[in-house]
């Protein structure tokens, strides 16, 4: 198979301090989704910007489809499609407008831009708000113009950077079936995305990316099985009684719990059998616990699982993105990881 | 290319390729992106009230506050019978000299909101994003030049050297326009946000603009400032202006206005290019 996106030693340098990417390598098979997951501040946006020719790279190379991205710029932006957390469209004109606009600056003609804009509406449930100026959408009805004006030209790369960050739950559900829409119809797409079930939904293959590096890579699937499938978290009435807890269910997990205050995780292959083997535990010696939880891993999960540490969210970073949702200590990530709702 | 046989199961997603790679001319893409640009930032001034305030009510305002509030205690020099032959030539380049601000508001607001950032991924001609403002800029000063002369000639300005030279007249003040437009793109490119860009347009065009013979005659300024008044661009350009209007010998006026505007253009137009890459 051919590869659509390459990018080989990425290194980027913001302002001569801030390290964006250090090293990235990865390569993206045709017709297929590739996740970049990691939280704010990992490199993901500028490693979408270097691929997307909006920044050159410091050192390395990328392609995409067989264009450098440097030397090759106006064939590569030909080629592709971008539409991002900040869902760069003009407000002060109507859905429409947008989507004809980007249409024209992309070379097509007249006609083909306006029937294009009218397809696309009618597929992103836009028809209705069409001739409204942006002002007037909904975040969620946005970012689905976002998509719609990246795809007016049929691009054969898609890049989204964060396509949900900031989405209510509904606007999430929206968009990932469109973006898994596009997926059956074979266009190649990148995806950032700071939740690791989104990208479990969408991706084909994920890399997980912190501080500018790739520190994992693999298939969904592959990435989860080296965590245990679920997590199983004990809240308990104080710290001591955590970490006596956690002695007694060093063998449950498969490795031992983590504690932080007076909660304890481990991660566990069979849920139920381990909740049950849990309780049973504990009560043979008369703990009883405040909160009892299996849920999916999270993003936040799979950074203790690969790194040891918690992520820490990038703060520069995290807040001029502005969004709600975000990886930022446990409870930001939790909640955002089990949005999506039980599988 | 080999990359397009695995994406043909849906019309949707089929990379059309060909039209969007420049085959032919690049002039040709330049241009019609500077009209698809020129096209949308026309629609944003239509729909922004602050923007069409700018475009015709301020404008108005000056007309009838130099023609009834101050008017009457300006004495035109002699050869203008009413004040409003002498005024209006100064209103209309004041007009579009105030305008120019938008250049800068404008750009400054498309790269804050990250417009111009997108734009970046795009195959368009990344020229187009700074002439497509500056023509979108100088439609609306055709637009604000029309609305003036209406406006002057309910308060008595009547045309004295004949359509043609008014015609000139009108053509010069637009090729000002032009240049100042591209220095306000600087600001823009160079502000860290709009409201910034608008605060630093100001202080420039109000000595230029008032410090100049638009609404009075230089001699009755101090004698230090009258060098200044009437050497300076917008100076330079009103006097011209108020000859192909009015009347009176013009050759040499004009040829140091229209050198003004080559000169402002020569030097701005690199400068804001340069801006340009350096934000984007």
């Amino acid at each position: 198979m051919t590869d659509a996106i390459e990018a080989a030693n990425l290194e980027k340098t913001f302002g001569g301090t801030v390290r964006a990417l250090d090293g990235v390598s990865f390569a993206v098979e045709q017709g297929t989704v590739f996740g970049l997951l990691g939280p704010n501040g990992a490199g993901k946006t500028t490693a979408v910007r270097v691929l997307t020719t909006i920044v050159q790279p410091d050192a390395g190379t990328a392609r995409v489809l067989g264009h450098d991205v440097v030397a090759d710029a106006g064939r590569v932006r030909a080629l592709i499609g971008l539409a991002g957390q900040y869902a760069a469209v003009d407000e002060n004109l109507t859905g429409r407008e947008n989507i004809v606009m980007v249409g024209r600056l992309n070379h097509l003609a007249r006609d083909v831009a306006s029937t294009r804009s009218a397809e696309l509406l009618e597929r992103f449930g836009l028809t209705d708000a069409a001739d409204r100026t942006l002002k007037t959408y909904s975040g969620g009805m946005r970012r689905r113009l976002d998509l719609a004006a990246a795809l007016v030209a049929r691009p054969a790369v898609l890049f989204l950077d964060e396509p949900t960050t900031g989405l209510d739950l509904r606007s999430r559900n929206d968009l990932w079936e469109m973006i898994e829409g596009l997926v059956d119809g074979g266009t190649t797409v990148l995806l950032t995305t700071q939740y690791l079930e989104e990208a479990d939904r969408l991706a084909h293959r994920i890399a997980v990316v912190d501080h500018g590096h790739v520190i994992a890579e693999g298939t969904p699937e592959q990435l989860k099985a080296d965590l245990g499938a679920t997590v199983l978290a004990v809240g308990l009435p104080d710290p001591a009684t955590a970490g006596s807890a956690a002695e007694i269910l060093d063998k449950v997990g498969t490795k031992p719990p983590s504690i932080d205050g007076s909660s304890i995780e481990l991660p566990v292959d069979d849920g139920p059998r381990a909740a049950m083997e849990a309780l049973r535990l504990l009560d043979g010696r008369d703990i009883v616990p405040t909160s009892f939880e299996l849920r999916e891993p999270s993003l936040d999960d799979v950074f203790l699982a690969l790194t040891g540490k918690r992520t820490e969210a990038d703060d520069e970073d995290a807040d001029a993105a502005g969004d709600g949702a975000r990886g930022r200590g446990r409870k930001g990530t939790r909640a955002a990881a089990t949005t999506g709702g039980a599988r | 290319m080999t990359t397009t046989a695995a994406t043909t199961t849906t019309v949707s997603t089929v990379p059309q390729g060909a039209p969007s790679i420049p085959g032919g001319s690049r002039i040709g893409w330049a241009i019609s992106d500077t009209l698809t640009i020129t096209r949308r930032n026309l629609i944003v001034y239509t729909r922004i009230p602050e923007f069409l305030f700018f475009s015709t009510v301020q404008p108005i305002m000056f007309v009838l506050l130099f023609r009834y509030v101050f008017g009457g205690a300006i004495h035109p020099p002699p050869g203008y019978k009413d004040y409003a032959d002498y005024l209006m030539p100064g209103i209309f380049v004041q007009s579009v000299a105030f305008g120019s601000i938008s250049t800068a508001v404008g750009l400054s607001e498309d790269l804050q909101k990250g417009l111009l950032e997108r734009f970046r991924a795009l195959p368009m001609a990344r020229s187009a994003v700074l002439t497509g403002r500056t023509t979108a800029d100088l439609v609306r000063n055709v637009f604000v030049v029309a609305v003036i002369t209406a406006v002057g000639y309910a308060v008595g300005f009547r045309i004295g050297a004949g359509v043609l030279a008014f015609g000139a007249g009108i053509l010069l003040l637009l090729l000002f326009a032009y240049a100042l437009s591209w220095g306000f793109a600087v600001i823009g490119l160079s502000a860290p946000n709009s409201e910034t860009a608008q605060v630093m347009a100001f202080p420039i065009l109000f000595p230029l603009v008032f410090a100049s013979p638009a609404f009075v005659a230089v001699r009755t300024m101090p004698g230090w400032l009258q060098p200044f008044a009437n050497h300076q661009p917008i100076g330079v350009v009103v006097t011209a202006t108020r000859a192909l209007m009015h009347g009176g010998p013009t050759a040499s006026l004009v040829l140091q206005a229209l050198a003004w505007c080559f000169g402002l253009l020569l030097l701005f137009i690199p400068f804001a290019v340069r801006q340009f890459r350096r934000r984007t």
